[in-house]
């Protein structure tokens, strides 16, 4: 019943999301960044750059975004963002993708954070002559991560379920090999249970340990 | 706050600020004009491409309203199925009893840790296996399956967010003239908490709409998606004019939502007839669960 499994890569389709993952959290960590700090800084037109940005992206589904960084990008103008193979190109662009997607709600929960940090600090950073890029850097964006690692958790974990969405464009991750597998064999239920214990895997133990750092960090007030 | 992690501005300041702008203005107008250049030099910029949309109805009628009317039915559907599994889902949580509660918690925290387009793709294979569904609505039902199953889950969580955010005198006011368990669920907190929860719902319906494009793209459903997909083939290879076309549509759709929901919620918070309690757009995201495996972002 299970000999069919050895026929497949299982372990290296996870692999290939979790690459997924964590490349897109460690770039959407930091264009979220900056988006939240163009949206709270003091120059109009980098605060409305932000906002539309933010606003833009959040309403375009992911499979829309993922596909056109295959069929338009890839396929229409030929970026291939250094990779020589279709198969590379297509797990950076879809590492774009997920990107440019991720960090807009990247924004959201830090600015939530920022949110929660008290007006007098600001203004005491000001007091002592910081400037605006020292009153975040220094004062406001160190209080504000620790008290968004939950949203953030949350975004971590709602992107480990989208890089699923490379499927789309073939990317050979989790999502596609199941597809694939499903359709050669006859073994429905077994096979989505190892995908569905699969990601269970990846997510709960992410949502259980971040959870307990979010508490551990969190500035008590 | 945001408004207040920097002093009103001196002229040191504003000269500063000015040269900001002048300096990020520069930085988008460079990498604008590449952007123009890279489309004009795959002449995805000619005028034919782009024509279709602007002189005849035809890509209107028989591409992007099908695919539009097929993206609102799946939302549709999954909605009226998700929301009342989700409602006793998320009241069977709350239940006092561990053998209704615990089975209850388990369903959901599963369906809200595993991607949509897993459930998907279970789904296909399943009307196909199990069922007599013929292969043309199987997509539908599919995509449809695939929304109801984590939506309910994160319903439940919103459902049972926003009972928990009512004060807790209610209930004991429901107790205290002798209403059953049942009765004080559904005549006092279930009609409070529902209006708390309106924007919390609404804003949902954005997360539904986008993920009916997963269906689109891997199960060969005829929604919005698709039907651009099939559109840049029969114009020329438009695809940078058609992905913009679908694209400006879902935003559309999407920001419509979205606004609704924040004004619903901000003019709920205004009442003084409710308790006050509101499940927000953003807490939404987070609710119950206890942090686990949460994230309604899709």
């Amino acid at each position: 019943m299970f000999d069919f499994l050895s026929d497949y890569d299982i372990l290296g389709a996870f692999w290939t999301t979790v690459q997924l993952a964590l490349l897109s959290a460690v770039g959407s960590l930091i264009w979220g960044t900056l988006l939240a700090a163009m949206r709270v800084g003091p120059v109009p037109l980098m605060r409305g750059f932000g906002t539309a940005y933010v606003n833009l992206v959040r309403n375009i589904p992911l499979t829309v975004i993922i596909l056109f960084t295959s069929l338009g990008l890839y396929q229409a103008l030929n970026i291939t963002l250094g990779a020589d193979r279709s198969d590379t190109a297509n797990f950076r662009l879809a590492v774009l993708g997920l990107i440019a997607y991720t960090s807009a709600f990247v924004c959201e929960a830090l600015r939530s954070g920022i949110n929660t940090v008290p007006v007098g600090q600001a203004e005491a950073a000001r007091a002592i002559g910081l400037s605006f890029s020292q009153v975040l850097r220094l004062v406001v964006l160190p209080q504000a991560f620790r008290s968004a690692v939950g949203p953030l958790t949350n975004v971590l974990i709602a992107l480990t379920k989208n890089t699923t969405v490379a499927a789309a464009i073939g990317v050979a991750e989790a999502a596609l090999l199941m597809k694939e597998m499903i359709e050669n064999e006859a073994q429905l239920l077994l096979i989505s249970a190892i995908f569905a214990f699969g990601f269970v895997c990846l997510t709960l133990p992410t949502g259980l340990i971040l959870g307990w750092v979010g508490k551990k960090v969190a500035v008590k007030r | 706050m945001s408004a207040l992690l920097y002093d009103a501005q001196g002229p040191r300041a504003k000269r500063r600020n000015v040269l900001f702008t002048v300096a990020f203005l520069a930085v988008l107008a460079a990498v604008l004009w590449w952007v123009y250049l890279t489309l004009k030099d795959s002449g995805q910029l000619e005028w034919v491409l782009w024509e279709p949309f602007f002189t005849s109805s035809e890509p209107w009628s028989t591409y992007i309203w099908p695919g539009l009317q097929n993206t609102l039915k799946a939302a549709v559907l999954a909605v009226i199925i998700a929301l009342p599994l989700g409602a006793v889902l998320g009241i069977a949580r709350l239940s006092e009893h561990a053998w209704i509660r615990v089975p209850a918690g388990a369903v959901v925290e599963f369906f809200r840790a595993i991607p949509v387009l897993i459930l998907m793709i279970f789904g296909l294979a399943l009307f196909a296996e199990y069922t007599n569904v013929s292969s043309d609505d199987r997509p539908l039902y599919a995509v449809v399956t695939g929304l109801v199953l984590y939506n309910a889950s994160v319903l439940a969580e919103i459902v049972r967010a926003g009972i928990l955010s009512l004060p807790k005198g209610q209930s004991e006011a429901a107790m205290a003239i002798g209403l059953r368990k049942n009765q004080e669920m559904r005549l006092v907190l279930l009609p409070q908490a529902v209006t708390a929860m309106l924007p919390a719902i609404v804003s949902q319906l954005v997360v539904i709409v986008k993920d009916t494009a997963l269906g689109g793209a891997v199960l060969t459903f005829p929604e919005l998606l698709a039907s651009a997909n099939t559109m840049s083939g029969y114009y020329g290879a438009n695809t940078i004019a058609s992905f913009t076309v679908v694209a400006v549509i879902f935003i559309a759709l999407n920001f419509a939502l979205t606004s609704f929901a924040s004004w619903l919620e901000r003019r709920l918070r205004r009442a003084k007839k409710s308790t006050g309690a509101v499940v927000g757009v953003d807490e939404a995201q987070i609710a119950g669960g206890g942090g686990t495996a949460g994230g309604g972002v899709n």
